[in-house]
């Protein structure tokens, strides 16, 4: 159990590392009901300049909150969360896909019982969120 | 785009009822295997009424409605030009089984940004009338030259 009471700005949680594949984005296009198809056909993806099928800006931000939920154990102690999607994650058509790797460290902790955790989400060693923050509500 | 739509709000949208599955099909699409997601007796154990989405599970009701006003020929959209650029999510409750969601589109910024037009919709979530969760998302409408 992690021990809430002991935090400090400038700690960080730990790492959660997810594969993108091509699979995994017909997945989330289904269950999220975003067909865009710059998302499932390279033909789409090249013809309006990317260099071929990119993820939902969505999935890597859904992605990303794991770091947070995976700590606080009870994904619902997260209040708020915002992300800028700054660059794409780029999906090849291989079976293992691609790495994201995804970060998070204590950026404040505030007086009415809450931190605010600042993430990261790096593909291809760039990072692909700006400005992503949650603030969480910890556990009594 | 018509500037001119700043705090226009968009008729309520059909409720969307939340079901296990649905929870438990974005889980997975998000590769999360966290079992309150998908386990409610895990769920009940922390405290929760049921099941509960994941933190960014409300884009599936608030996209549907935006991409409704998206289509308005009044703001004058060009929809294969927008570029998803931000989006915030706060939350008053979690989301849980049997939640009929229903959301209210509402304008709340738009500017010019050389050629570009940068758009705030905030989408504002219920649940019988109750609030459940707000939304703002930043849309970039890329100007034809660019």
């Amino acid at each position: 159990m992690t021990d809430f009471s002991a935090l400090v700005v400038g700690d960080e949680l730990p790492v959660v590392e997810k594969f993108f594949t091509r699979a995994q984005l017909i997945a989330y296009a289904q269950a999220s009901g975003d067909m865009n198809p710059i998302h499932q056909d390279e033909v789409v993806a090249k013809s309006v300049g990317l260099p071929d099928i990119i993820a939902h800006g969505m999935l890597t931000m859904g992605a990303a909150i794991q770091v947070v939920t995976d700590w606080v154990k009870d994904p619902t102690a997260v209040i708020d969360y915002s992300v800028r999607m700054t660059r794409p994650v780029v999906v090849p058509n291989t079976a293992e896909g691609v790495l994201v790797t995804f970060g998070a460290k204590v950026a404040a902790i505030n007086d009415d019982g809450t931190v605010r955790i600042d993430l990261s989400a790096v593909f291809a060693e760039q990072t692909v969120l700006g400005q992503a923050r949650a603030t969480v509500r910890l556990p009594q | 785009m018509n500037h001119d739509m700043i705090a226009h709000a968009y008729p309520a949208s059909q409720p969307y009822l939340v079901t296990p599955e649905n929870i438990a099909a974005f889980a997975d699409a998000i590769g999360d295997s966290n079992p309150i997601y998908r386990d409610s007796e895990y769920a009940l154990s922390l405290g929760h009424d049921s099941v509960c989405a994941p933190p960014t599970f409300p884009i599936v009701a608030t996209m549907a409605a935006m991409e409704k006003s998206f289509h308005d020929p009044a703001l004058n959209m060009d929809y294969s030009r927008i570029v998803h650029s931000d989006q915030r999510f706060e939350y008053v409750r979690p989301i849980k089984v049997g939640d009929k969601l229903v959301v209210t589109t509402v304008i709340e910024e738009i500017k010019a940004l050389g050629n570009n037009d940068i758009a705030v919709f905030r989408t504002e979530v219920t649940s019988n009338g109750e609030p459940v969760v707000t939304g703002w998302s930043k849309l970039v409408v890329r100007g034809e030259e660019s």
